[in-house]
């Protein structure tokens, strides 16, 4: 079976050649490559035709609403949905959600997801024989505020081995998901921690060749979201793409979503 | 207003495998419920390159109501069982396959002295080993005329073309299947 070397060396291939194509005068790439071999499950799911370019129409040009009857506030804090408190360290991820040309998406869902701090997600094909926390699940929502703010209290996830490659082990992460003003800002990806040392070996990570885009993945730790005795902050902004609607001035003003 | 400042778009990444706590929910993929008058069902299987099933994929609609209206009803995370919110969300099953209870999409947008567009669902598809979501479009087989000027769909070849297009089951239902590579590759779009 392949082992991290080998991937490695996929992996440095890769970005020397995107390097090179840069200094070429190729235009910076801001989003992970669908045909990631490294990846070895992006072999077969990746389309092989180019993406066909559209005009985004109608329903495109709306996002579904989600208001304060689909999320509870509670469901922003993952570490009081049980008995007792998860293991690990307590953090708090807050930041904006903005669109392409800065504007805050106000009232849009956030979901996220995460492995508790043993590197092991609540899901029965999660082989990872590490222990289960009863105390957390690992999932949150909530509804953006009207400047685009979102704010989650949880704990910081473990990293976890994964079938990739022997060693394979994915950088702590937390999944996000997102929606914009439009359907076409639709986006689900996932926060990781300064410093990491699984960076370079993460074949999910190094999808995006860019080191530039690559950081727009990683929370930067702020003292100033930081509460004595409490919980360590890290400050995550997420920029959707731009929007295609010619706006008014009320919607530009964010009302989307149901007021509270 | 002062002029917007262009940002960079943060990269997407895959759903991954272990998103089965978070993202599905009660009746996520029963935009009305089964049995109500005009629901009908919307289904397909997935499948990937090598015309293997894709069992952790998980897709989103968002379409207009059967009058072609777009609403922006709260409550598709709650559902009461009434308000059509036109947003949904199914997990394909161990087969591949995924269902949604839905309505079929009215004409929006139609400019007058113009034939009516065709009405289509706006979809995006998720799946571990798919680095970033995809967007794509189920267009409802009747009204040709509309399918033949839509802007969209005269811009493809027949072949590819057809990919967008569902087929209407006897029952009134539709079939439509995502295949993510090779043969039949489901045409998928880019907006930006
Ligand atoms: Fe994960």
């Amino acid at each position: 079976m392949e082992t991290q070397q080998d991937l490695s060396a996929e992996i440095t291939a890769m970005g020397d050649a995107y390097a090179r194509a840069l200094k070429d005068g190729a235009p910076a790439e801001t989003q992970p490559r669908l045909d990631y071999a490294p990846y070895r499950s992006s072999i077969l799911r990746h389309p092989t035709k180019s993406l066909h370019h559209a005009d985004p129409e109608t329903i495109e040009l709306y996002s579904p609403a989600f208001g304060h009857q689909d999320v509870h506030a509670l469901e922003a804090d993952l570490t009081i949905q049980h008995n007792g408190e998860p293991q690990s360290e307590r953090i708090i991820v807050a930041g904006k959600v903005l669109d392409g040309d800065g504007r805050p998406v106000a009232g849009q869902l956030v979901e996220i997801w995460q492995a508790n701090a043993s590197g092991r997600y609540i899901h029965k094909r999660d082989q990872h024989p590490a222990p289960l926390d009863p105390n957390f699940t690992g999932v949150g929502r909530c509804i953006t505020g009207p400047d685009g703010s979102y704010r989650f209290t949880t704990i910081k996830p473990g990293a976890y081995p994964w079938k990739n490659h022997v060693n394979a082990w994915r950088p702590a992460h937390i999944h996000f998901s997102m929606f914009g003003t439009e359907f076409t800002q639709r986006i689900v990806t996932q926060m990781y921690f300064p410093g990491d040392q699984l960076f370079p070996l993460d074949p999910i990570y190094q999808s995006i060749v860019d080191q530039d885009a690559r950081d727009r993945l990683v929370a930067s730790y702020d003292h100033n979201l930081t509460e004595p005795e409490w919980a360590l902050g890290y400050n995550w902004d997420i920029v959707l793409t731009g929007s295609k609607r010619t706006w008014t001035e009320n919607e530009a003003l964010g009302a989307a979503g149901d007021e509270e | 207003m002062s002029t917007p400042t262009k940002l960079v778009p943060t990269p997407g990444q895959t759903v991954g495998p272990f998103y089965g706590y978070a993202l599905p929910f009660e009746k996520d993929n029963e935009l009305l419920a089964p049995g109500s008058p005009g629901s009908l069902r919307l289904q397909g299987t997935v499948y990937d390159g090598a015309g293997e099933t894709i069992p952790d994929a998980i897709l989103e609609i968002w379409q207009p109501d059967a009058d072609g209206k777009i609403v922006q009803q709260t409550g598709s995370l709650v559902r009461d069982g009434y308000t059509f919110t036109g947003w949904g969300r199914a997990s394909v099953g161990h087969s591949g396959v995924y269902t949604f209870t839905t309505v079929n999409p009215g004409p929006t947008g139609q400019v007058p002295g113009k034939p009516a567009a065709a009405p289509f669902i706006s979809v995006a598809v998720f799946a571990r080993g798919l680095m970033n979501r995809l967007f794509t479009r189920v267009y409802l087989p009747e009204n040709k005329e509309a399918l033949a000027t839509d802007p969209l769909l005269s811009s493809l070849d027949p072949e590819r073309r057809k990919t967008l297009i569902a087929r209407r089951d006897p029952d009134g239902g539709l079939t439509w299947d995502v295949r993510l590579q090779g043969e039949g590759e489901t045409v998928f779009l880019d907006f930006q």
